[in-house]
């Protein structure tokens, strides 16, 4: 096991070394520098000159990457234009929103999507399963901007129940239930759609279990069917729905961009629209291959969990 | 298995009472008497006036620091700040400041002559010690300055290099306020984090991505302000910002789109609008093309409904725009010239008369950016109107930043027509950079349609080196007269700053420079 986890992280070494230099070369080639994007309606080729100058964007574009991998080697990712601090405390400092709300999200769209599934495919046909389907299809089809604007208008504005943005209250205790009442929203958001998958392909993977013959051997031996179908048949199905939680996992994480954006939630998402917008080359470029690697690292956890569940599966 | 299930399902909905009563108990926690709590629409660079661009950053630094002169309350003429009293040499070169006495920076040292010295060496001299805090992308509005020299403690003199009559009014601008020395000697870099100056209100924190927040500074010259503290909400979404002025998170929002304005009718709100010293227009492609003839220039410019698209289409968040300088500059804005009508009978005869039928017209659109309200809804009722009177129009759209990279290079072989909009704080700025022949693309200028008239040029070189206002304001109005006829642009709109402040604020005006002035403003 442990030779197979050294195994992936080094092969994660040209999937970042690939990916950092397309991101490298995709900002690079975007049309707009930075100057311009600064300078606004001053950017008279003069002005742009004097500011490439100064944010050191005039050396040939070779030298460039070097000059950002090697910084980012030793820790370096360099400094933001557009907010005018590290690279690395504003990815660190904002990743940790977004790993509160993909976090949260994924809790809820796991469990939730998992037990809607299950109900479904033990009740098939029956009026849980057609209540569940139809909630799901609805949930996978509403756009989750549109939602999060909903969500605002019902519960913050008009209800007052929670507020309408932001991670913390502006004034009062940074405490527990402040977050919750931030999170509530947002993470209910964000999970909508996710859950729907999960419900969908949880229903189907139990069904195909619920037909196999040990089910039918368990009931056969009078094993209660909330045993056989919670113990017995969830246990089986999970390995065919891990990997769907590994994939949406990673719609959660892009998925969270919108809804950062809509909430206000200092997360890296709203941070990289925002970076891409003002042409802030580091900070994009940081930013992305910062979580392209939180990425890799989750899809090894989710291979590993997934040959702990399923001895077949070597590792 | 009914029984258990019961008892899940109370679980369940006792955890979705707890979870709705945390939100209620915090969301409806009311901000304090006396604390502002501003809706910004984004999180701010830097609050370090050398080192930003942004009129969303000039709305925090207004009022953490001050400059030698500022704009008198609800002009754009400037009067005393720092500088209590200043004189101008005869040939307009030598600026001599006398400075308040007794001032002192949040940080304790003290405001004094060096200390202005130090800020403009700070951004103008490259080999200044401190000049690596930058880079300065605006230094340029200074870059008449040759030297700044102490006279006494409180005496400096500024030395131009030529006469330069908009030096006062970018004093006035953000980039012209004084940051404490001790304060860049302390931090470096990070100043832009740390920011010190002599304004109504001093800098407490900047937690990002949340707030940043400012307190009353008890011993400000001007009397201390009447607030307490002032938050300052970055919220980048416009649905999102009106969303928490309609739920009372925020007291005041600016920008306010317009669809949006009609939430906020009623007695719990006010709205507050200000013209401001903005300007939105099409540049014509005189170079080449049906637009190289005047009469189809014109053409346009009475083909082009601006009435119906100030009213419809910005829900009167903007006034037409008559010529190339906005109204707010009222010193210098010429009163009698009427907008061109809306007249398409009279555009297809002027198009007719050159001979321009049915002429095919690219037409640049930008998707946003900076003070260029709703581009692309803009852009398609102009397309429409040019239609209607015979022309085929073509859109091409593009993302802001690229956009400029497509239009400030000059539009020769690439389009007939572009939008842009300019929003400064001299009148000589806009026409001094984007109508003169100097100002062609290829000389380093903004003239992307290759305006040329050379009784203009004339008129705006003697208005930048006249240091009588009365004078200038003869020569621009002129000047308007004649860009009026000549339509290098066409006309289209000067966008109104609009605010939304609640019923718990008091004594808010918006100011005509765009900037937010807050030491008046009471909060109950």
């Amino acid at each position: 096991m442990a030779g197979y986890i050294l195994n992936r992280l080094v092969s994660a070494i040209p999937v970042l070394l690939g990916i950092s230099i397309i991101v490298f070369l995709i900002m690079a080639m975007i049309p707009g520098d930075p100057a311009t994007a600064i300078l606004g309606s001053y950017a008279t080729p003069e002005n742009v000159e004097k500011l490439n100058r100064d944010l050191g964007l005039d050396k040939p574009l070779v030298q460039r990457y070097f000059i950002w991998l090697g910084n980012m080697l030793q820790g370096d990712f360099g400094r933001s234009f557009s907010l005018n601090r590290p690279v690395l405390h504003e990815v660190l400092e904002r990743f940790n929103g977004t790993l509160i709300l993909a976090g949260t999200s994924f809790a809820i769209c796991s469990i939730l999507g998992i037990a809607a599934g299950t109900v479904s495919a033990a009740r098939q046909y029956g009026l849980a399963d057609k209540a569940i389907t139809f909630a799901v299809l609805l949930g996978i089809s509403i756009p989750s901007f549109f939602l999060g604007m909903m969500m605002i208008l019902i519960f913050a504005v008009n209800l007052r129940w929670f507020p309408v943005s932001g991670m913390w209250p502006i004034y009062g205790a940074r405490d527990l239930s402040s977050l919750i009442s931030h999170l509530t929203l947002p993470a209910m958001v964000l999970a909508t759609v996710a859950t729907g998958v999960i419900a969908r392909l949880s229903r189907s993977a139990m069904l195909e279990v619920l037909r196999q013959d040990f089910i039918r051997t368990a009931r056969a031996k009078g094993v209660r069917e909330r045993s056989v179908i919670w113990r017995h048949a969830l246990r089986a199905a999970m390995v065919s729905i891990i990997p769907v939680l590994g994939v949406q996992a990673g719609f959660v994480l892009s998925g969270a961009v919108y809804v950062e954006i809509v909430f206000q939630w200092p997360g890296v998402g709203r941070m990289l629209v925002d970076a891409i917008l003002k042409r802030d080359i580091l900070l994009v470029q940081g930013g992305v291959v910062f979580v392209a690697a939180c990425y890799v690292m989750f899809n090894l956890a989710v291979d590993v969990a997934q040959s702990l569940l399923d001895p077949r599966i070597k590792t | 298995m009914k029984r258990s299930e019961m008892t899940r399902r109370t679980l369940l909905a006792a955890a979705a009472a707890a979870a709705l009563g945390l939100g209620s108990g915090t969301a409806q926690a009311q901000s304090p008497e006396n604390v502002l709590i501003v809706g910004q629409i984004a999180e701010p660079k830097a609050l370090d006036p050398a080192a930003v661009t942004a009129v969303n950053d000039f709305r925090i630094l207004m009022n953490v620091f001050d400059g030698l002169v500022r704009y008198k309350d609800g002009t754009l003429e400037v009067e005393q700040a720092l500088a209590t009293d200043w004189t101008i040499s005869d040939d307009g070169k030598v600026y001599t400041f006398t400075l308040r006495d007794g001032v002192k920076f949040h940080d304790g040292s003290s405001f004094n002559a060096e200390a202005v010295k130090f800020n403009f060496d700070r951004m103008l001299d490259e080999n200044h010690p401190h000049h690596d805090t930058g880079p300065f992308p605006l230094a340029f509005f200074f870059s008449a300055v040759n030297s700044v020299d102490v006279v006494d403690p409180m005496t400096v003199q500024f030395t131009l290099n030529a006469p330069y009559a908009p030096f006062l009014s970018n004093l006035a601008y953000p980039t012209g306020l004084i940051v404490s020395p001790t304060s860049v000697e302390t931090h470096g870099a990070d100043v832009g984090r740390n920011p010190s100056g002599t304004g109504a209100f001093k800098f407490v924190e900047w937690r990002s991505n949340e707030a940043v927040v400012v307190e009353a500074n008890s011993d400000y010259w001007d009397g201390a302000p009447k607030l307490e503290a002032v938050v300052f909400r970055p919220i980048t979404d416009a649905n999102t910002r009106t969303a928490e002025m309609l739920a009372g998170g925020i007291d005041l929002m600016v920008e306010v789109p317009p669809v949006s304005l009609s939430e906020f009718q009623g007695d719990a709100f006010t709205i507050h609008e200000q013209a401001g010293p903005h300007v939105w227009f099409l540049i014509l492609n005189a170079k080449e093309g049906p637009f190289a003839d005047v009469r189809v220039r014109q053409a346009a410019n009475y083909a082009i409904n601006k009435e119906a698209i100030v009213n419809d289409v910005l829900e009167g968040t903007a006034a037409v725009a008559a010529g190339p300088t906005p109204p707010a500059f009222s010193w210098a804005y010429n009163e009698s010239l009427k907008p061109y009508p809306y007249d398409p009978d009279k555009a297809r005869s002027l198009i007719a008369e050159a001979g321009a039928e049915g002429a095919e017209l690219t037409f640049f659109v930008t998707e946003g950016g900076s003070g260029m309200l709703d581009p692309v809804a803009m852009g398609t009722a102009i397309q429409a109107d040019l239609e209607a009177v015979g022309f085929e129009v073509a859109i091409e759209t593009y993302e802001w930043n690229t956009f400029l990279g497509e239009v400030n290079p000059g539009l020769e072989g690439k389009a007939d027509m572009a939008e842009m909009a300019w929003m400064t704080n001299d009148p000589d700025t806009l026409p001094f950079l984007a109508l003169r022949t100097e100002a062609w693309p290829d000389k380093g200028g903004f003239n992307s349609g290759y305006y040329s008239n050379p009784a203009v040029d004339k008129l705006l070189e003697a208005a930048r080196v006249s240091t009588d206002q009365s004078e200038r304001a003869r020569l621009y109005q002129e000047m308007q007269a004649i860009v009026q006829e000549d339509a290098p642009w066409v006309f289209v709109a000067n966008w109104k700053q609009n605010a939304v402040s609640s019923d718990r604020v008091g004594d808010f005006s918006l100011q005509p420079s765009f900037f937010l002035l807050l030491d008046e403003v009471t909060k109950k």
